[in-house]
This record gives structure tokens, sequence and C-alpha cells, in this order.
């Protein structure tokens, strides 16, 4: 396949996942400011739109974070270039760039989600219909993503799909766990506090793990273990263990295909030694917000070399 | 202005239904008007979701535009198709050997029966071209001939498209669409398919690829990209013929070869479609700024190591002053009588023609010669004043710029309207594929209609739509 190809899909399934768990962190993000007073709410959406990496960008346009504001900048505003629209919009600019190398089935999920959120958003968002907006947000991306697994070949185009998907969901999952436990914890006083345990509640929400969580450590809520689960445990879908499990398989596949290994098989390998055989006490002895971040660029590199390895580019 | 009597192509002046017609008639009247306007409707949600859409340059907003799709087929009996389908490759045969020679020899000059200056002003001309001949001698592998009609027996060409004749993803679409919607229709009137025609496009290409190429050539579809009007074709076909789509940054000469970058490493390919213009093909030959095409593709094309569809320099036919002569070109070339007729064309390079064209503006249709898709024409029974004043100060000004035909009485076909069935004016455009084993007609072609009433102007990009064209299996 092309390079070029490889990269569009590569990057199609990246916006595409980048856009739901945006808006899985919205919906958590929302739940939070029902729980809560006007005054923590505002708090809550500050929050939200520092874990997406959105602050910045959302000061330069607002100088409040109410709940309207923040609802629409996050979700559709122009003035955000990663808002989920302007995200789904991009897999679907990819996909149709791509087009010959998708099914229909894919096509058509990934279209009829660009249409029906257009539809959606043409106006303003307001609060009222966050709930009714995001949730439409996930039915889409999980047709697009049950297309995807129903309809397309196990080929090289398929491995693309999925390591972008999975490059994504462990960068954006080790992102909510560290700007959770690093940033928002507003002082260690306030560590096993009803406040700290509603924040761990809520990353759990933002990536859908909260019933898997109790399920499993029925009634316990504490940062170690739900670092665990969430670094450590590959049965969980959005687990670091489990993406790169993945990520694993299908760099597999790619280089078996490929007839050779690449420099991206041993940078894999490299990150593998820091998720396997570890317990949630190494992590935590070297400190969580060292090891996200460190995992996080690693994630980040690894991207890279892929692109290098596959000659996306050039 | 009075409306002229049109032939419709499914009843005759009298009301009773053309034999074509019978078959889908009568199932017609069997069926209940609201579930059809019903049907009309869903045709159109059918076509957005598929993402079947026409990008329109210069209109922002609508950036992905349907081309509307009128649910009422148009049928041509198979007697008649066979008679149509011989003209065409008469013509095909006979533009092929024009370019030919127009690019060696220039016999057909040299006869006096074309004059020079023609093809000397003709932009698309292109003296990289002179003395070479392409993989298999053939300069137009795919050609859409557009034929508009008169009267029963009356089918005329009015224009030759060599260049790079688009639409075929509409004529398959079409088809899909009517055989989803009405199922129970196809089993009662036997239709001949059009579904084979991305396997004979890869078939018919692959026959043209160069010597170096294996058992299995190498086909990839060029196109300019995702913003290019014709895009969804683009992907389509590709799609379709299981070739890639490749973009000018995908490609780059490797070793004498035009490769494209894949995963593994740089892949030759032997035969690439291209959908971008000749222009754009090789900054270092064309246009230097091009960024759609290939650095140094002229070169390896000369080498014989790459086909590339259609040649460059098969423009020429399209000009609409060379199409004036395209009689004479069919008989110089294949020495019999041209089977179809052009539509009468003044040129007006000739002082006499002139004269005749400015003294008749307000009857005739004024075309660019190397104007396409409806822009820059004048229609006069359908001008102002102030519209005709405007052109014919265009026309003097440039006289050898333009030709004028006669306002024709395109045939009509009923569309699907709210109201029930409307005439529309029609034409066809039938899809011919040409290589060194043949030349390979699709049955039908792609129907263009003027959706608004009294129309002639059924190009898309000026609101025309489309409909399935059926040839019967009889």
């Amino acid at each position: 396949m092309l390079g070029r190809t490889a990269n569009g899909i590569f990057w199609m399934y990246r916006y595409l996942e980048r856009a739901e768990n945006t808006a899985r962190l919205m919906e958590a993000g929302h739940r939070m400011t029902l729980t809560r007073g006007a005054e923590a709410a505002n708090e809550e959406w500050r929050s939200v739109v520092s874990t997406l990496g959105l602050k910045s960008s959302y000061e330069e346009h607002y100088d409040d974070y109410s709940g309207a504001h923040v609802c629409d900048f996050v979700v559709r505003s122009k003035n955000n270039p990663l808002s989920v629209l302007a995200m789904f919009e991009k897999a679907r600019t990819n996909a149709r760039a791509c087009r010959s190398s998708l099914t229909a089935e894919v096509w058509e999920a990934i279209n009829e989600g660009w249409m029906t959120l257009t539809e959606m958003l043409r106006r303003p968002l307001r609060e009222a219909n966050l709930g009714t907006v995001l949730s439409v947000v996930r039915r889409e991306s999980t047709l697009a993503r049950g297309a995807t697994h129903g309809s397309m070949m196990r080929n090289e185009i398929y491995c693309f799909a999925r390591a972008g998907t999975f490059i994504e969901r462990a960068d954006n999952s080790a992102r909510i766990l560290d700007v959770k436990y690093y940033l928002l914890l507003p002082s260690l006083a306030h560590v096993g506090t009803a406040l700290d345990s509603g924040q761990w509640d809520n990353v759990l929400r933002s990536l859908s793990g909260e019933r898997a969580y109790r399920w499993l450590n029925a009634g316990r809520m504490d940062a170690r273990s739900i670092a665990d689960f969430l670094i450590l445990d590959d049965r969980f879908p959005r687990s670091l263990a489990f993406c790169y499990a993945e990520l694993r398989e299908n760099l597999a596949i790619l280089s078996r295909m490929h007839g050779s290994e690449t420099a991206a098989n041993a940078l894999l390998r490299e990150a593998d030694l820091r998720l396997t055989g570890k317990t949630v006490e190494d992590i935590f002895d070297r400190g969580l917000h060292e090891f996200l971040l460190e995992f996080i660029s690693s994630n980040q590199a690894l991207a890279q070399s892929i692109a290098e390895e596959y000659r996306f580019n050039s | 202005m009075s409306e002229p009597a049109n032939f419709d192509e499914m009843s005759g002046p009298d009301g009773t239904i053309r034999p074509a017609y019978k078959g889908y008639h009568d199932w017609l009247s069997e069926q209940d008007g609201s579930w059809m306007r019903r049907k009309s409707f869903e045709a159109e949600s059918l076509f957005r979701r598929t993402g079947i859409t026409f990008n329109v340059y210069g209109q922002e907003d609508a950036e992905e535009r349907l081309i509307p799709f009128d649910i009422v087929p148009r049928i041509i009996g198979g007697g008649e198709w066979r008679r149509l389908s011989r003209g065409i490759e008469q013509r095909v045969h006979a533009l092929n050997a024009f370019m030919h020679d127009l690019y060696h020899r220039q016999e057909i000059i040299r006869s006096g029966r074309l004059p020079e200056r023609l093809f000397r002003s003709n932009t698309a001309w292109l003296s990289q071209m002179v003395g070479f001949t392409p993989p298999g001698g053939i300069y137009n592998h795919i050609v859409g001939i557009d034929l508009v009609r008169t009267g029963t027996d009356e089918f005329m060409v009015l224009e030759d498209n060599a260049r790079t004749p688009s639409g075929v993803s509409y004529m398959l679409e079409n088809r899909e669409t009517m055989m989803a919607m009405f199922p129970e229709l196809f089993s009662r009137v036997k239709v001949q398919p059009v579904s084979n025609y991305p396997r004979r496009l890869a078939t018919s290409l692959a026959a043209c690829a160069p010597a170096c190429a294996g058992e299995h050539p190498t086909v990839a579809v060029l196109t300019p990209g995702i913003y290019n009007s014709a895009y969804f074709e683009h992907a389509f076909l590709a799609d379709q013929m299981g070739a890639e789509l490749v973009e000018g940054s995908d490609l780059r000469v490797v070793d004498g070869r035009v490769q494209m970058r894949t995963t593994r490493g740089f892949k030759p390919i032997d035969v690439l479609y291209r959908r971008v213009d000749d222009d754009f093909l090789d900054p270092l030959t064309f246009n230097p700024d091009s960024v759609l095409g290939v650095p140094g593709i002229m070169d390896v094309y000369r080498a014989g190591k790459i086909t590339i569809a259609n040649a460059p320099g098969t423009g020429v036919a399209d000009d609409k002053a060379i199409y004036s002569f395209m009689p004479e070109i069919v008989e110089f070339y294949t020495g019999e009588k041209p089977l179809l007729p052009n539509v009468e064309t003044h040129r007006c390079a000739d002082p006499d023609s002139l004269k005749y064209v400015l003294d008749n503006l307000e009857e005739l249709v004024v075309k660019e010669v190397h104007g396409s898709g409806g822009y820059g024409m004048l229609i006069g029974p359908t001008s102002s004043k102030k519209e005709i004043r405007a052109f014919r100060a265009k026309l003097e000004a440039k006289p050898e710029n333009y030709i004028a035909q006669p306002t024709l009485a395109l045939s009509t076909c009923p569309i699907f309207t709210r109201k029930g069935l409307a005439p529309r004016h029609v034409d066809l455009r039938p899809f011919v594929l040409m290589s060194p084993k043949g030349i390979d007609i699709t049955p039908g072609g792609l129907t263009r209609v003027a959706m608004k009433k009294g129309s002639l102007v059924v190009n898309s990009s000026q609101g025309g739509g489309t409909k399935d064209s059926w040839v019967l299996d009889d």
C-alpha cells in the first residue's frame, strides 16, 4: 500500500479515537459539575480543558470557565482546531482521501457520523444538549469501529488502523491519569478525602472503566489500585497494558508481512519492558508522574518511528 | 420564443408510447404516485450517504454537492444501440488514427483537408509528442462521445471528449441506485448490464502496458487529490479496478521508471490512468509550478517505460474547431462516410461564417473552441439583449476563438417531478475503451438532463442532473 495511504489511515483512526476520548472526558466532567456547587463546577470545567491540553487556546477566547463556553469550545467551536467536531471531520477527510482502502461499510459509517454531527452542531451547543451530542459521538465512533472490525481484511491497512487507534488511546489514557493525579489534586491533604475519591471515580468514568473497576475492587477506591487497573491490567481495553498488547500484535503482523523487523519493533520492545512484569509498587517507587511522562514521550517516539519506517511522508 | 417541436424519448406526439419504453411504462402505470415520490426522495439520501458528491469550483458553502438524480430511466432499444455503437466505434478509430498522424507525418494537413493553423494555435498541442508513438499505438484509451438526438434516427455528435472524459462513476452508481430501489422493475425489463465497466477498463488499460511490464501490469489512477471536482470518481474507479489511487507526491522517477512510494519502498507503475491535465503532468516539461504531477515522467514516457492514459496531447481533439472537421477526419482515416453526423457548425475564424453568426446571434449557440463544462457559451434564444451585446463584443475581438451551432431541438425525456412526469432535454455520453485488442463500448452511458424546464444546458456544473441509461437486451 502507499505510504501516504498508511499515514491517512493511521491518522484517521487516531482522530476518531481522540474524538471519542474527548467526548468521554466531557461526559465525566459534566457529571462532576452536577454533583458539586456552581463554584466547583467552573473548577471542574477548567480541569477538563487542561486535561485536554486546550488551556491556552481556550483562554485566548474566553475569560471564564462557564459550562456553556467550555461545552461549545470543546465540542464544536471553529476557534478550536481540536474540537470533537473538527476531529471527526479530520477523520472523515482522511477517510475520503483513503476511500479506496476502506470498505463501503467503514466509509459510510464515518460519513454518516460526520453528517449527523455536523447537522446537530450547526448552532452553538447548550449544556442541556451536551449529553445527547456526546452519546452520539460515542455511538458513531463505535459504529465506525464495529464496521472496521466486521468488514475490513486483516491486511496492512487494518494493522495501520489498529496501530493508530492504540497509539492514540494509550496516549489519552496516560494523559487523563497524569493530569488527574498530578495537577488536579489541590494538595496532598486531599488524598483520601471525598474530593479525592470523587476525582478518581471521575478518572474511571472518563475511561469507561468504573464498572469493571468496581467489579474487580469491590468498594475500594484508592490511587494505587486504580493506577494498577488503568496501567497494568491487560484485560481492560483502555489500559496502557492492553493498548501495548494490541500494538505488539499489529506491529508483529506488519513485520511478518514485510519480511523484516524495523526500528519500531525495537522501540516497542523497550516500551514493553516498562509495563510487563512490573507491579504498581515499582511504578509508585519511581513516581507515577515521572512514569507517565516517560510513557507518553516513548509512545510519541514509537508513532514517529512507525511513520518513518513505513514511509508515511517521504 | 416558441418552443420547437421536440422528439420525446418516451412518447410520440400523439401520446403513443415508443417501443423501447413499453415495458417501463406498463410498470410505471401500476405504481402509486406517492410511493414514487418517496422513492425519489430516498434516492437523494442514498447518494449523500454513500458520498457520491461533486465539488463545484467557486462555491464555498456547497463544497460537496450532489448531482441531481432522476428516477425515470433513459431507455434505448437494442437495435438502436447497435447502430449507434457502429458509428461510435468508427469515430473513435478515426480519432486515434488522427492523433497518430498529427504527431507524425501529418498526412491530413499535406492533403489539404485540415488547415495547419488549426492545431498550431491549439493549446492542447504538445511538441513533445512529435515523432513518438505511445505503447500499443493508443492515444485515446478512454473516450466519451457526447450525443444528442433530434428525431427517431437522428443522433448527432455534439462533442468528443478525448482528454479526460468524466462521469462514468455516475453511470455505474445510477444503475446501482435504480436496482436497489426498483428491483422488481429489472426482473420485468431486461437491461444490458454496465457493472463490469471497471473490469473492462482494467483489462483494456493492462492491454496497453509498455513492453517492460510483467504478466500482470501495475495500473494506478493519478488524481489531483480530494479537492478536485471529480475526486469521488477517481477513488471509485481505483477501488473498483483494484488499482492504487495515487497523487503526485506519491510518485517519483527511480531507476528510469515511474514508481510509487509504498510502505515497502518504491514500486514501478506500468500504466498510469491520469486524471490530471497535461499541463500539470510534469513540472520539468510543462507547468513548472505544478505539484500535482511527477518530475521527469515525460522522459520515462518517451523512453517507453510507462503508459499514460490518455496520452498527453490528445486534448487537441476536444477542440471545437477540430470538431467541425470531424466528418472529413473520419472519412480520411477510415475511407468511409461517417455513420454519426456532426451538428452543423460555423467556424467564426472564417469571415463569411462570422458574418452569418453575427447576423443571427439570437438564434445560435456560440461556444469557445477550447471551452468545456458549459462555461463561456452563449445560447442565443435564451439570452437577454444585454448578454448578446456583451458576447458580440467578445466574438468580434477574437472570432477564431469561437464556433457557432444552430439551437437544436434536443430530444426530451420525462423526469419525475412533484407534479408527475415532465419532459426535459437530455444528451447521452457513451464511454468507449480502446486498446490494441480493440474497441469496447459499454452499453448506454451517462444521460445528462437539464432539470429546468426548457433549459438546454445539461452540464452538472450548471445544475444539470443525470439519469440511469438503459440499453434493452432485445
